[in-house]
């Protein structure tokens, strides 16, 4: 494959805890992403799947520049992400996009879809010509399947599902080259889900994109992703293309992931072994020692406690998974 | 039944394309608040009485020809006759005539005290929510030495300070003094509540999506704070207004206010606090201008703020 759009490493984001209001000082951090690093190639889709509060929104909002990192790098064709500044920051912004989760936050209540979607103009006014941009707009609820001559209403006059394709022609209105997807569909009935989904994949064909799809379940990402990243507690656990880790799953907080997606198959039920966790997420404040899915995993052993496992390919399977007893599930195929 | 339910049903068809038509807009949020505002009787009604009050502000002659200041002691609170509608007040003077006069300073010190305290209160407030942090603290801290101030005792000290007591000032200096001290003493309410609003508005997503649209500051502020913090202020300067006629009533009656030559709503009704009971007229016509006033401001204000919520249409 070729040069990398996106790359991350080692990339740090802890949030002070803070207790007094005048005299504030620091008890303690959390940390809400880890150490991760991951590739987006042109034109991919990368899924982060993850628990709530893994640290999947923080990476996002890092990445975006929307919070500093607290150390990490990550390049952006080549070039330093974390260094740009005024300008050169403003340019980049052009190129990497973001769909937010909720769609009804998301969306200036008091501001009609056309200066909605037609605000990325106002913002980058070279990318169109005042007199374009109306016709742009249009185009764009086009490309999304919206009725353009919509444009004069707002954002409580639609659904959902509507809502969300006016998040995602906002995000496509400069041409970017990446779109952080931070569970797009997550606040979206099932069955508009599917129709979103279908969109960002005809979106990808159709422009080039290359997605960071950011959702807490793999079923949701099944079909969109190209390679998927499995988040715990701020760090990557398990990382491979989508076959890899919806078929030979190795790493037990995946397997448990994957046998809480629903099976569509009745005569499957309670044929499949299923890995069911036990307990909360432990605090990003105060993390296990060793790995840090010791505490719930089925394998754990002395060991883990001691040794945090690396993010490797061991002799047993044919991707990176960080735990120390990878294996392959023996598990009744869910195809 | 069978046969009436064709002559029903055009009736039902059309009721949800009017709707569509009516949820049609198109300006910009500015344009479609005023094409909303235009639609309510509310809005005419308030703007109707405000007008006259602006008139009567503005050109006094045109009411009464009678002097606010002659007063017959002769004639200590004579009832309504056609000589003077509303009566005479314990000095004599022509209550009418009084009140028409007392619209300006009125309105004057009403109108400038509200605007004076929402402009401040919302700048801070704006700054302190958004800044958040340190700034925040910074504003937050400095309003609440202002708010510790009980606003009697304030403005007597403030009063006082510029004026030495009985002297006779001028009214201009007077009105912009009460406004001032009316302002100082309550920004901070304005803050707060402009606060509250901007720091949830700052959370919100579209700010986050504005942000990674490499939208500046400036823009987030305007564009997309401001406009969903105004209305809670908005309501809180139309209930003020008439609350700082009061205050601007009740520093008349400490004597530190407004003051003869001077007359106002709140002067007069301080006047005839102490004969109520005798001279009835002298308290009901202030009073009833003030409560007119007072109301008119608060329908516009209602008015407005409905009418610039999209959600609300």
């Amino acid at each position: 494959m070729s040069e990398p759009v996106l790359a991350v490493r080692d990339l740090v984001k802890h949030f002070p805890v803070t207790r007094g209001v005048v005299f504030r000082r620091t008890v303690g951090q959390v940390r809400a992403v880890d150490g991760v690093s991951l590739d987006l190639y042109p034109g991919e889709t990368l899924g982060v799947v993850g628990e709530s509060g893994c640290g999947k929104s923080t990476l996002a909002q890092v990445l975006m520049r929307l919070t500093p990192p607290t150390s990490g790098t990550a390049t952006f064709e080549g070039e330093d992400l974390f260094a740009k500044r005024g300008a050169a920051l403003t340019a980049w912004r052009r190129d990497m996009q973001i769909v937010l989760q909720d769609p009804y936050t998301s969306l200036n209540p008091r501001k009609t879809v056309g200066d909605i979607v037609g605000e990325p103009f106002d913002i980058h006014p070279e990318v169109a010509p005042k007199s374009d941009r109306q016709r742009r707009v249009q185009e764009l609820l086009e490309v999304v399947g919206l009725n353009p001559e919509h444009i004069r209403r707002y954002p409580h006059q639609f659904s959902g599902g509507q809502r969300q394709r006016i998040g995602i022609a906002r995000a496509l209105a400069l041409r970017p080259k990446v779109i952080v997807c931070d569970e797009p569909v997550s606040a979206l009935d099932v069955s508009i889900q599917a129709q979103v989904l279908n969109l960002l994949s005809d979106l990808q064909r159709e422009f080039g994109l290359a997605y960071l799809f950011i959702a807490h379940d793999l079923g949701v990402v099944r079909h969109l992703c190209d390679r998927v990243a499995v988040m715990y507690l701020g760090s990557i656990v398990e990382t491979g293309t989508a076959e890899e880790i919806y078929t030979r799953a190795s790493h037990p907080y995946t397997q448990a992931l994957l046998s809480s997606v629903p099976v569509p198959d009745p005569s499957l039920r309670g044929r499949r072994e299923a890995v069911r966790l036990e307990g909360d997420v432990p605090s990003p404040a105060d993390p296990p020692s060793g790995c840090r899915f010791r505490t719930r995993c089925p394998k754990a052993a002395p060991v883990c406690a001691e040794d945090p496992p690396a993010l490797e390919v061991r002799p047993s399977t044919d991707h990176p998974a960080a735990c120390h007893f990878a294996e392959p599930p023996h598990l009744v195929r869910v195809e | 039944m069978t046969e009436t339910a064709p002559g029903v049903r055009p009736a039902g068809a059309a009721a949800p394309e009017g709707t569509g038509a009516g949820t049609e807009h198109t300006g910009g949020l500015w344009a479609d608040g005023w094409a909303q505002l235009r639609r309510r009787p509310l809005f005419w009604i308030a703007s109707a009485l405000i007008g006259v009050l602006l008139l009567m502000a503005l050109f006094p002659s045109l009411f009464t020809s009678v002097d606010p200041q002659a007063a017959d002691l002769a004639l200590s609170g004579a009832d309504p006759s056609p000589d003077a509608i509303f009566g005479r007040d314990l000095q004599g003077h022509d209550i009418y005539a009084r009140a028409i006069h007392g619209a300006a300073p009125t309105l004057t010190v009403g109108l400038l005290a509200s605007l004076g305290t929402v402009v401040l209160g919302s700048l801070a407030g704006l700054a302190a929510g958004y800044v958040g942090g340190w700034g925040d603290s910074l504003i937050s801290r400095f309003a609440e030495v202002f708010a510790g101030l009980p606003f009697i005792l304030g403005g007597i000290v403030i009063l006082t300070t510029f004026n030495k007591p009985g002297q006779i000032v001028g009214e201009v200096r007077i009105i912009t003094q009460v406004v001032l001290t009316i302002v100082v003493l309550s920004w901070p309410l304005a803050m707060r509540i402009m606060r509250a609003a901007a720091l949830e508005a700052t959370q919100q997503d579209y700010v986050k999506a504005a942000r990674a649209l490499g939208a500046g500051p400036w823009r987030i502020v305007g564009r997309h704070i401001l406009p969903n913090t105004l209305a809670p202020v908005l309501v809180f300067a139309t209930i003020q207004f008439g609350v700082f006629i009061g205050a601007e009533a009740t520093l008349s009656f400490l004597g530190i206010g407004l003051r003869d030559p001077v007359v106002s709503w709140g002067v007069m009704i301080s006047e005839a606090q102490e004969r109520v009971a005798d001279i009835p007229q002298a308290l009901f016509f202030p009073a009833a201008f003030l409560v007119v006033a007072v109301l008119a401001f608060v329908m516009l204000g209602d008015a407005v703020r409905d009418a610039f919520d999209p959600r609300g249409r």
